[in-house]
């Protein structure tokens, strides 16, 4: 956003302020790569000035509160600062806490997460030895973050215990609250056979209740009990620590966002991207990168006092993961679930909608690099447009 | 599709989750119930006005959300509707599935 809002602000009445209590900027799907090997510290991790443009101001502080009837922001420094406009881009965060015994005794011994830059190197440090026995890969509570990830990451650790000729010593478990694998019905149909190629079990409408960390074992309210070596597991996801302190989130902490404006339902002149919003499309990178090219235009509507007529359909698009350097790819909306086709080019691709392939995958390699160089610097990724095509696309 | 229930015509989709809240009745609730082998009590009754509530208030539903309301906390929610309970109280208060599965 700063990046575009450079470009089409004057700069004489505007300024651009940017607070981040972290100095470093993480590229985040890099993380499901990181227990396995596949990438290293250093490949996901950059400072955030190398991504700011030199007419911002960065405060690398904390934000206690925002008190929007004052349009403050409150720094933890007890700084305040006001605004004219503010966009929230506060993500989200996992919180173990919020099931009894995840952060147990055995948290970082037997049970782990890779949704945190710490949790996917302890869990690579203990895979490294890990003699096999059962691997439970959980998800506590929707939403979460990129639905897909932890999917991948049984497809990646399938492939991963193959390389180490051990597949026979590991028993794969995925278990999830929701009916099926993935959220959507035709996307599940293909997903749940590659979980059967693969040989990982699948346990749905799995509602945690609490870990027992003596007898290694997962619980759910309804009485299912699913033994465990090794958990992964995804814990609640919920928004920033600021949007629960400032009341202004919902009941996991996300605020309540127009899902065409993304103007917040919080104030008029309080804008939100991202994770931290609550509309009703996945937690992924790709999706505020649409969300961007709305919320700027919307923005600029709102300081020239004009109707917001930019509206987001919910765009999101995620390459997943299969194992054996071979990845899908899904694109959909709020209206349009994910279907076969080619992508970005309609009929011709190169890449192909919900079907395995090679290239899918070099796909996914490559959006690192347009992460840090494209998405970043606010460039377009090239044949990909903000809103969903349903060109090539067969409904 | 069409499905014929007491006696009257509903519209379902394919899961038989209704389409039309409208053409909800008590009645079609508690044969809806016994169809999933549940037969309904008054402690069912306050779920299913309070999920309904929240519903014509279009406050997304979520498990969690059930377990906080002060209605019915998370354990009893899964006494009262076992296996999935959203899904079936959902289903039984005529009202869509939740997507709070994106």
């Amino acid at each position: 956003m700063a990046n575009q809002l450079v470009k089409e602000l004057d700069l004489k009445s505007w300024n651009i302020i940017i607070i981040d209590e972290n100095d470093k900027h993480y590229y985040q799907p890099g993380f499901l790569f990181l227990p396995f090997g596949q990438y290293k510290e250093e490949d996901v991790v950059r400072p955030i000035k190398e991504f700011l443009p030199d007419e911002v101001t960065f405060i690398q502080e904390k934000v206690k509160t925002i008190t929007s009837d004052k349009n403050a922001v409150t720094l933890s420094g007890g700084k305040e600062l006001l605004y004219d406009i503010l966009i929230i881009a506060t993500g989200s965060r996992i919180d173990p806490q919020e099931v009894e015994g995840m952060k147990g005794i055995e948290w970082r011994k037997s049970v782990y997460d890779f949704y945190s830059f710490d949790g996917a190197v302890a869990l690579r440090d203990k895979l490294i030895d890990w003699e096999g026995g059962k691997l439970v890969v959980h998800i506590t509570e929707m939403p979460i973050k990129c639905p897909v990830a932890p999917l991948e990451f049984s497809f990646l650790a399938d492939t991963f215990f193959k390389k180490k000729n051990m597949r026979d010593k590991v028993e794969i478990t995925y278990v999830t609250p929701l009916s099926g694998a993935f959220t959507k019905p035709r996307a599940t149909k293909k997903l749940e056979y590659l979980l059967k190629e693969k040989h990982i079990h699948i346990v749905s409408d799995f509602a945690v209740e609490k870990i027992d960390n003596e007898n290694r074992t997962i619980l759910d309210y309804s009485g299912k009990v699913v033994p465990f070596d090794l958990l992964v597991t995804v814990p609640t996801n919920k928004g920033s620590q600021v949007i629960e302190d400032s009341g202004i989130g919902d009941d996991l902490s996300f605020v309540p966002t127009d899902k065409g404006t993304l103007q917040s339902k919080v104030a008029k002149n309080i804008f939100v991207i991202g994770d931290a919003t609550n509309v009703p499309t996945s937690k992924a990178g790709s999706v505020a990168h649409f969300e961007a090219d709305i919320l700027l235009e919307n923005v600029l509507s709102f300081i020239r006092h004009e109707e917001l007529s930019a509206s987001f359909d919910g765009h999101a698009n995620c390459f997943i993961e299969t194992g054996g350097n071979k990845a899908l790819l899904i694109d959909f909306n709020y209206e349009h679930e994910p279907v076969e086709g080619t992508f970005p080019i309609a009929g011709i691709g190169p890449l192909r909608l919900l079907k395995e392939s090679r290239i899918n995958h070099f796909g996914k390699l490559a959006f690192r690099w347009v992460y840090w160089n494209l998405l970043l610097k606010a460039r377009p990724i090239p044949f990909v447009s903000s809103k969903m095509s349903t060109a090539g696309k067969n409904f | 599709m069409e499905k014929l229930i007491i006696g009257r015509s509903i519209d379902v989709n394919e899961e038989g989750f209704m389409n039309q809240f409208s053409q909800w009745t008590r009645e079609i609730g508690e044969a809806l119930a016994l169809e999933n082998n549940i037969s309904l009590s008054p402690r069912h009754w306050e779920v299913i006005d309070y999920i309904q509530k929240e519903y014509k208030n279009d406050s997304p539903l979520s498990i969690r959300k059930i377990g906080k309301s002060g209605v019915v906390d998370i354990k009893e929610f899964y006494e009262l509707f076992p296996d999935a309970p959203l899904k079936t109280a959902t289903k039984i208060a005529g009202i869509p599935k939740p997507v709070s599965c994106i």
